[in-house]
């Protein structure tokens, strides 16, 4: 009962920060209901016995990526109302097709074949069972090779905002590793007879 | 106790929002990354509920790597806005056409 309780405060919550998201006018303000979006949907992985999901998208999401977008909506001058031009131009056909979208996958979801009579409830785990110890076991045998997968592309990623990122600046002195490896010893000694 | 079928509702519901979002802001590359942050949010979400009802933990495991993913494409698409910006002063949408043939 009072997971039920729980589950559509949550939920319901999350739907509705997830539209105030789309619907805000400033991007910070998304940015914020983002937030209470992903703190809302962390409360779910909760409820579904994944505490360790839910608290590394507390983490990487809120902590990290949300940090980010708030960063560069700071840095950048937006100029929100030249962004909103023709907010309502697209609303007919955006919305149309999300509305098909939702039909068809709540129809999927309600068509029976996930009820509670064919999928059974769930029962919870006890307390004896360690969510992150039972994550790490599978993920560093079954899983290993996405998991080193994984360690490339975020190397990859974090390469990439680099170098599309720094600027380096014609006055500011650099060290010119090639010349200095090429450097002979003839280029930097001279002897000479006192 | 609540079935699996209301969790698919939730995820359903934040997926398509996250759709209606890419075509209402369609100026705003910063709450596009947004909209797609949602939609894997869903994605997650139902990872996740499968993961809890057929008692496996491989969708837990699999919400990792788009956990992976999402934040790799949010830091490249944030560092080439940062690019754009500065070349253009501008991170409007219509005016990222520099690519157009």
């Amino acid at each position: 009962m009072l997971e039920s309780i729980f589950f559509y405060l949550f939920g319901g919550l999350a739907t509705i920060g997830a539209l105030l998201v789309v619907l805000s006018r400033n991007p910070m303000h998304s940015v914020m209901w983002l937030i209470f979006c992903f703190f809302n949907a962390a409360g779910l992985f909760f409820l579904l016995d994944a505490e360790f999901i839910g608290i590394i998208t507390i983490l990487i999401y809120v902590g990290a990526v949300m940090v980010l977008f708030i960063f560069v909506i700071i840095m950048l001058e937006v100029n929100v109302a030249r962004m909103r031009e023709g907010f309502l131009h697209h609303l007919p056909l955006g919305g149309m097709i999300a509305m098909l979208v939702f039909i068809e996958m709540a129809s999927a979801g309600f068509s029976g074949v996930f009820s509670a009579e064919q999928m059974g409830t769930a029962v919870h785990l006890g307390q004896e069972v360690n969510n992150t110890a039972e994550i790490g076991k599978e993920l560093y045998t079954h899983y290993l090779l996405g998991f080193e997968l994984a360690a490339i592309i975020l190397l990859a990623a974090l390469v990439g905002s680099v170098v599309l990122t720094i600027r380096s600046r014609k006055d500011a002195k650099y060290q010119n590793i090639p010349a200095q490896i090429a450097v002979k010893k003839s280029d930097r000694l001279r002897k000479v007879r006192m | 106790m609540v079935p699996l079928s209301h969790y698919l509702l939730i995820g359903a519901a934040l997926f398509s929002i996250g759709i209606v979002g890419l075509f209402l802001n369609r100026k705003n590359v910063i709450t596009i990354l947004m909209c797609i942050e949602l939609i894997l949010l869903a994605v997650n979400i139902n990872f996740v509920a499968f993961s809890h009802f057929l008692n496996d933990l491989g969708g837990q495991i699999f919400v990792f790597f788009v956990l992976t993913i999402a934040a790799s494409e949010v830091a490249v698409g944030l560092a080439i806005l940062m690019a754009f910006y500065r070349l253009r002063r501008s991170i409007n949408v219509e005016d990222l056409n520099t690519l157009q043939g």
